[in-house]
């Protein structure tokens, strides 16, 4: 256990005290002392930056489960430094602000604070390892600690429905992750990423490799709210604000990509690879986009602002990974994007928290979140106001803030794409940047009807329900503050991440395509000429503009009234049909009827004996050495079909007890002469003890009566009857046959022979029972005991109260 | 003569499986009995019905004895059976009033 192992479980650790802390210091609010493990997190982690930037990787082993290949290998190269960063960065100033927005008295605080930091530990688990089962344990404590998240308001039956529905959705991929880890362990026989990396050719080569990387990516798309898997992500803002901004905004949903970018090294370079991300990030940006411009919750255009700007960056790292076909050569024309996908990854942590942030202060002093509602707010909560508007410009891509950088190396990456001359992209890449673009008008439209819609205008007092609106206190204020400055700092100086951050993450998630000692050549500038990106940016604005400007006509359209997403419908009814379709099939199949499942089973036997004797030629009665029919035999015969065949006839209990007892006499006729004296003898016993139970039992019954029965139903009977009957025939002439054609003897020699000098027995069958195998016998005596203490206490014991049984 | 046991003892499987089927608890059990007659009768046939003498060491060449062995720790489990359904059938009757299976069932939601 080193110390970065202990940083990985230190919230857990932490976890175990809140409870505790929270009961017996009720004065201070418990956020102040989880405050602590961020922060403290924060600070050692970023002592890691001067050696991650020099190339080096940090990896301390732990050995879990050494004999499956399973251990708990931390390692730290630039990609994880990023991600962990991100996660207590912005854990510290979500749970700073979290103290100001949860009350202490109203809000059950320890369930919050310990459901947050089962989250950050398992967020630091998912990034810091090397082992794909230890990733896995951490990513499914993520669903699980997401949905405790969103649920935390567990009266509400919204946050009851969004909770399920992510952890339905997510814990899904996380299964289909599972099988793609499984069948990277099949094809390279190693957990490990490393490994996997530097096996990555023997990977390609494999056959499973399709279905290895679709369930992979199955487990990233849903985890990271790409198309068609993005519904549980508008859902779940009905958690807490402070949650909403960071695990639907900044952390959780970014894990799908971090697993993206990680596996690039392992999947990069196949067609399939590149296609499959590139078109699932433009489809969730375009739809994302699309969907955000109807929304009328504030939360909910950012939901869906999320959805596409991780689109984003999913089709920037599917165009990145082209870098793995060329592996060498001038790579500045694909990194462009990898870089592009690392930048937007920080820009959009920290706008994005900004944002969500602000929406929280909003709908805390005004009491809604519906833009219909809100207006006019730009002179009442002029901080907030402000905050938005950055979060907001840097979103829709505007100088000089960080958004409008990522954007332009969102566009050159996109138009790169067009250059690559692989993977039929000289037809079809084309379509790639105009798609990237028109998403991006979306973007900037929605990003200024938000805008627009809450801070501009009136505010009309009658359509809230709190009495005065004003500005946040200030200490809800500060983490939004920081985060808008970030924005800013990042915008102005884009220099200063990318030498630290920035070039090693891109070196992690591209390994081996820089030789040795050589480092990515990262230079982030605002102006770069009269390039084609800038007259796509100024079109952006331009359009967006003109799209606001005629908001008044599509106001009211069907388009933009409609609010929900057509795949929630899907959703809801795929999950009624599911249970539905699981109801009428139980419904159909348990009838709660003894003899249906008779059949079931009678049908079942019958199906398999044919086709197992129809398989192998069953039976084969040919070279049988059968004994010689005596004449008195066929008349014993008839006697015996004759009595059980008017068995179901027979109405009258009397004549059926004795027609009963007569088959039972004639079995034991056929056992003397078969030669069996015992059990001659047995059988006449049992047989009269047996008639006379059932006399003592039917005289307390009442008569049979003559039953009609709809002939269909009979006819199902008699068929199944008969065949059942007909199989058990051919099944024992089968073992019959077989047994004489197996060309070895009988045991019965050795008992036969050793019964009187062995055992000092005549009667071999009685030496048998008791002495070669009296074991058999001292159970079946132990059967007949149970017996009869299961009769003595059917008729003793009753239940006081019998009416209720 | 094997062939004509076996044949006899489908008969005694087919009427015992008809009678499984039926609504009437009385039938069951006694369809049970039959099978049970059945299967008593076809481990004795897949040993073969070759003549012999009774396995009584010294009378000549006894028959095979150990599926006797078999069918009468049969017999004996199968008449403990029967004797627990009885006694199970007449005790449901003096508790519920019925012995048609069909109104032994429960809630159709359950």
């Amino acid at each position: 256990m080193t110390l970065l192992h202990w940083a990985v479980l230190s919230p857990f650790i932490a976890a175990i005290f809140i409870p505790f802390l929270y009961k017996y210091l009720k004065r201070i609010h418990t956020g102040w002392f989880v405050l602590i493990v961020p922060l403290v997190l924060f600070i050692y982690l970023l002592s890691f930056i001067p050696r991650t930037s020099s190339g080096e990787v940090i990896l301390n082993t732990l050995n879990w489960v050494p004999s499956l290949g399973i251990n708990f290998d931390v390692y730290l190269d630039g990609l994880s430094l990023l991600f962990t960063l991100l996660i207590t960065g912005i854990g510290a100033l979500v749970v700073l602000y979290s103290i100001y927005y949860l009350s202490k008295q109203k809000e059950k605080l320890n369930n919050f604070y310990v459901y947050l930091l089962m989250f950050m530990g398992a967020m630091l688990g998912v990034v810091l390892s090397d082992n794909l089962i230890v990733i896995y344990v951490f990513w499914e404590v993520t669903s699980i600690a997401s949905s405790l998240l969103i649920s935390y308001w567990y009266t509400r039956e919204k946050s009851i429905y969004g909770a399920q529905k992510s952890m339905y959705i997510t814990v899904f991929g996380g299964l289909s992750m599972l099988g793609g880890f499984s069948l990277l362990y099949v094809i390279a026989g190693t957990f490990s990423i490393r490994e996997l990396i530097a096996n990555a050719d023997l990977v390609m080569a494999s056959s499973l490799f399709i279905p290895a990387m679709i369930l992979v990516l199955l487990g990233a798309f849903t985890k990271s709210a790409q198309f068609p898997f993005h519904i549980w992500l508008p859902d779940a803002m009905e958690a807490p604000t402070p949650v909403s901004a960071y695990l639907h905004s900044a952390t959780m949903v970014k894990a799908g990509i971090y697993l993206v970018a990680r596996l690039t090294g392992v999947f990069g370079g196949a067609p399939e690879w590149f296609w499959i991300i590139t078109s699932a990030g433009l489809i969730t940006l375009t739809w994302g986009s699309i969907s955000a411009v109807r929304q009328k919750d504030l939360k909910g255009i950012l939901a869906y602002s999320t959805v596409s700007q991780l689109g984003l960056i999913m089709s920037l790292l599917g165009a990145g990974s082209a870098a793995f076909y060329f592996q060498d050569g001038d790579n500045a024309l694909y990194m462009t994007a990898i870089l592009a996908a690392v930048f937007h990854l920080i820009n959009h942590a920290t706008f994005k928290g900004s944002l969500f942030m602000a929406a929280g202060i909003i709908d805390h002093e005004t009491g809604t979140r519906d833009v219909r509602k809100l207006g006019g707010l730009m002179t009442i909560m002029p901080v907030t106001a402000t905050i938005s508007l950055i979060g907001l410009a840097s979103m829709a891509g505007l100088p000089p803030f960080n958004g409008f950088l990522s954007k332009e190396l969102f566009l050159t990456g996109m138009l790169n794409v067009t250059e690559y001359g692989i993977f039929n992209l000289e037809t079809f890449g084309i379509i790639i940047p105009i798609i990237a673009w028109i998403a991006s008008v979306l973007t900037f439209l929605y990003c200024i009807l938000m805008f627009y819609r809450t801070f501009m205008g009136k505010l009309d007092m009658s359509k809230l329900s709190v009495k005065h609106v004003h500005e946040a206190p200030v200490g809800m204020l500060i983490s939004p503050i920081i985060l808008a400055a970030l924005v800013i700092v990042f915008g102005l100086f884009p220099n200063l991440l990318a030498y630290s951050i920035i070039e090693p993450a891109m070196a992690a998630i591209a390994p081996g395509i820089l030789s040795p000692g050589e480092f990515f050549d990262v230079h982030i500038s605002h102006w770069h000429g009269f390039s084609a990106e800038l007259f796509m940016t100024i079109g952006i604005i331009v359009l967006g503009l003109i799209l606001f400007m005629t908001f008044k006509k599509w106001e009211n359209s069907a388009f933009y009234r409609g609010e929900r997403d057509v795949l929630n419908s899907a959703y809801d009814w795929g999950y009624e049909g599911l249970i539905k379709g699981s109801q009428s099939l139980t419904r159909l199949q348990m009838t709660g009827r003894l003899r249906d499942y008779f059949i079931y089973m009678c049908t079942f036997i019958i199906l398999i004996l044919a086709y197992t004797m129809y398989r192998f030629s069953l039976p084969s009665i040919q070279s049988l050495d059968l004994s010689p029919v005596p004449i008195y035999m066929w008349i014993i015969m008839l006697v015996f079909v004759g009595s059980v065949l008017i068995v179901p006839f027979i109405n009258n209990r009397v004549a059926l007890i004795i027609t009963t007892g007569v088959s039972g006499f004639i079995v034991a006729l056929l056992f003397v002469l078969f030669r069996a004296p015992d059990l001659a003898l047995t059988q006449l016993l049992i047989e009269s003890v047996s008639v006379i139970l059932f006399m003592l039992v039917f005289y307390h019954l009442p008569n049979l009566k003559k039953v009609k029965t709809p002939s269909k139903t009979k006819a199902i009977k008699l068929i199944v009857s008969i065949g059942f009957g007909l199989m058990i025939t051919l099944g024992s002439l089968s073992t019959f046959s077989m047994g004489q054609n197996t060309g070895y003897d009988s045991i019965s020699e050795f008992y036969t022979e050793n019964a009187k000098e062995e055992a000092g027995g005549y009667n071999i069958v009685n030496v048998i029972l008791v002495d070669f195998r009296g074991m058999d016998t001292m159970l079946e005596i132990l059967v007949l005991s149970m017996a009869a203490l299961a009769v003595v206490s059917l008729i003793r014991l009753r239940f006081k109260g019998s009416e209720d049984i | 003569m094997e062939t004509l046991v076996t044949i006899l003892a489908g008969v005694l499987v087919t009427v015992a499986t008809y009678l499984l089927l039926s609504k009437n608890i009385i039938r069951v059990i006694i369809g049970t009995a039959i099978l049970t007659h059945a299967a008593h009768l076809i481990i004795m046939t897949v040993a073969g019905l070759k003549t012999g003498t009774a396995p009584i060491v010294g009378e000549g060449n006894p028959v095979d004895p150990l599926p006797q062995a078999l069918i009468l720790t049969s017999i004996v489990i199968g008449f403990a059976v029967t004797a627990v359904s009885l006694v199970l059938a007449y005790r449901t009757y003096q508790e519920v009033g019925t012995d048609k299976l069909d109104k032994l069932k429960g809630d159709p939601d359950e």
